[in-house]
């Protein structure tokens, strides 16, 4: 939406650029400056690759056995891996469909009057710190759970995210996918309304011209028009899913192995939570060992959040809607 | 929303008339959903009382069963596709007000819970030689003041002038690759960034270093792409006319941006800022892993251990000592104070928008 304004802008920059040889003194100091500030966030963020680069190699090339678990690199990160990824495909699984139905519900259902007001409470929810929702989580959610997934456990026990035996403490897995779950709805339900309200308003009124309910509206102008929105801001979600570290490490207190039983009394533990629970009693090669899991949690979020921002730099430039 | 304008009087009129109107179509009385609602509610009211079931089953069946009794009963009476209609707009309904059950649910509780100890000792108190009850988050709280406010001295020149760079001079692979990496930084998750400042304080001062700078370089890690996405926003908005008039002016680049661009936009810019440290102010993770956690007022960020309200209010939950409930509560009132300055902060933001920003339109 914004970066289409920036070429269409007559650019005084160049026309003044040009200019160069006249450019007196302040100006030259504020374009250093002003380039300068932009090169130094590239400079950060290799600057964040290259340290923990250099703080996790130890760990990379230490002797199997140095190694927390003693069992290698590989063997120490894997089952933290699987935990983070089983954690925030649970988040994803559930948060999606509420996450497009709040979206709707404030963009194309709720009276008008009100709609402004629940897009605020949304943006405030969506700032509340981790460790707040991790406590709740903790205290209300966990016992919460008990009986439903006992009950899980005994009816549905055949399926091995149920396989039980529950936990009787409600601190799980499934339970750290739901708050996680809770965490980032208001962050993909942001970006959805986002796209849906920037639904040509044409199309909406030519469906409803035709005869077409609300519902088949939504389905022929919206869903079709904000689908790349639902998918980014479900890629965003799962960035910050896959890298919530307090929340996850208030609830589960894991073993880090690898288990897809969610309701179980053992638990897969993630990267980030791993790093928060050891990090503070660690020192020597253990500490290098956690930051080079902490790169590789790195690269796993920068994939999924280069991808999502493909996905939303290719819509606006060829959405037509811009 | 209403998909017919023929609903009344048509129906005595048409009957075999050629070139009359077609037959109204049979509609639901009007809220239909709230009718079905009130029902479902009360035989849920009623099952409850008699039966004692569990609420959240109730809950949950009632949901369903309204969707449902809702759908059978307007395709019945209006015809798939209008059944199909109210189908949805009942299930997005629904899911919303679900949705919002957990949020309310944490809201009450760090209400409830955090008001025990919401009093004046918890904010002029350390938890120097505190055992049991009493203490305070005295220490936590001007730490996470001194942290957050280096954090922000750090990023905020970074971030405006990285964003001035991006609308007013950048073009060409580098601004490209700077936006694209911006977008990216924005979702590096806040452990990451605490290992950077981790990692480079390890290498400058040697493994084990615990300082209050840490913290801060950490949360700038954080904050600067979020200062200059909301900057970037607020320069592109700021209209043509005004810069060129300034060039017109012969007045030169640099004072052109400060003088006009910066100075129209500088309600949007304090906005931007605002909800920057309102989203790092409650990071725990990194300040956990840089900061460390100390039991007294540390007022120098480079000397040393730092409490911060987060980090406190997770030691406080998870050591809470014996016995535990003065340790709760305090991580509770630590955890309401946070979201109070959260939320307060995000309000700010937008009554400075709201307020000062130049009138556009």
């Amino acid at each position: 939406m914004s970066t289409s304004l920036e070429p269409q802008t007559p650019t005084p920059a160049t026309a003044a650029a040009s200019s160069a040889k006249a450019q007196p003194i302040g100006d030259r100091v504020f374009a250093g400056l002003a380039t300068g500030a932009g090169t130094l966030i590239l400079l950060v963020l290799a600057g964040v690759a290259a340290f923990l680069l250099a703080e996790g190699v130890p760990a990379l090339v230490a002797p199997a056995g140095d190694l927390p678990g003693g069992n290698g690199f590989i063997a120490f990160a894997w089952p933290l891996l699987f935990g983070t990824l089983l954690a925030a495909t649970i988040a994803l699984v559930v948060a999606t469909p509420f996450a497009v139905a709040v979206a709707l519900f404030i963009s194309h259902y709720a009276p008008r009057r009100i709609a402004q007001g629940l897009g605020y409470v949304m943006d405030l929810l969506a700032a509340i710190p981790s460790l707040v929702y991790g406590l709740w989580g903790v205290t209300v959610l966990a016992p919460a759970t008990v009986p439903s997934a006992q009950w899980l456990a005994d009816n549905l026990g055949f399926i091995p995210l149920f396989a039980g035996p529950a936990s009787t403490t409600g601190r799980t897995m499934l339970v750290a996918g739901l708050v996680l779950a809770v965490m980032i709805l208001p962050i993909i339900s942001a970006v959805s309304r986002e796209v849906f309200l920037q639904t040509p308003r044409l199309h909406e009124e030519a469906a409803l011209a035709l005869g077409a309910t609300r519902w088949e509206m939504i389905k022929m102008a919206v869903l079709p028009f904000g689908r790349s929105g639902i998918i980014s801001g479900a890629m965003l979600g799962l960035g910050r899913a896959l890298g919530e570290t307090i929340a996850v490490a208030l609830i589960i207190s894991g073993l880090g192995i690898v288990t897809f039983n969610i309701i179980g009394n053992q638990n897969s533990l993630t990267i980030a939570a791993n790093i928060a629970l050891d990090f503070p009693e660690s020192s020597g090669l253990a500490v290098n060992a956690l930051i080079a899991s902490g790169l590789v949690l790195f690269v796993v979020t920068f994939l999924v959040n280069a991808f999502a921002r493909y996905i939303i730099n290719r819509r606006s430039e060829f959405s037509g809607a811009n | 929303m209403t998909t017919s304008t023929t609903r009344s009087g048509a129906t005595a009129s048409t009957k075999g008339a050629p070139g009359g109107r077609p037959p109204a179509p049979r509609r639901l009385p009007p809220r239909a959903a709230w009718i079905v609602l009130g029902v479902v509610l009360a035989a849920a009211l009623l099952l409850g009382l008699s039966t004692g079931l569990n609420i959240g089953l109730l809950a949950v069946g009632a949901l369903v069963l309204n969707v449902v009794g809702l759908y059978v009963w307007a395709r019945a009476v209006e015809g798939r596709r209008a059944a199909t209609d109210r189908l949805v707009t009942a299930v997005v309904t629904s899911a919303f007000v679900v949705a919002m059950v957990p949020l309310a649910s944490l809201l009450w509780t760090v209400i409830t819970l955090g008001t025990n100890r919401f009093d004046l000792q918890f904010f002029t108190y350390s938890m120097l030689g505190v055992v049991g009850e009493g203490g305070g988050a005295y220490h936590a709280i001007t730490g996470t003041l001194i942290v957050t406010g280096l954090a922000a001295l750090i990023s905020v020149p970074i971030g405006v002038l990285a964003a001035v760079y991006l609308v007013e001079y950048g073009r060409g692979r580098l601004a490209r690759a700077i936006t694209f990496l911006v977008d990216v930084m924005t979702g590096i998750p806040s452990i990451v960034a605490g290992l950077f400042a981790v990692a480079l304080f390890t290498l400058a001062f040697g493994p084990g270093t615990r300082l209050g700078i840490m913290g801060a370089v950490a949360l700038s890690v954080l904050m600067i792409p979020v200062v200059v996405r909301s900057v970037e926003e607020m320069l592109k908005i700021v209209p043509n006319e005004l810069r060129e008039a300034s060039y017109a002016l012969g007045v030169s680049k640099w004072r052109t941006i400060v003088r006009v661009v910066l100075r129209t936009s500088v309600a949007g810019i304090a906005t931007g800022i605002t909800l920057a440290i309102a989203r790092v102010i409650g990071e725990t993770a990194p300040l956990l892993i840089t900061l460390g956690a100390t039991t007294g007022l540390n007022l120098n960020p480079f000397d040393g251990r730092m409490a911060s309200l987060p980090v406190f209010s997770y030691y406080s939950y998870t050591q809470p000592g014996t016995p535990p409930q003065p340790g709760l509560d305090r991580a509770w009132a630590a955890a309401l104070v946070l979201m109070l300055i959260v939320m307060v902060l995000s309000l700010v933001a937008r009554l400075i928008s709201r307020l000062f920003s130049p009138k556009i339109r």
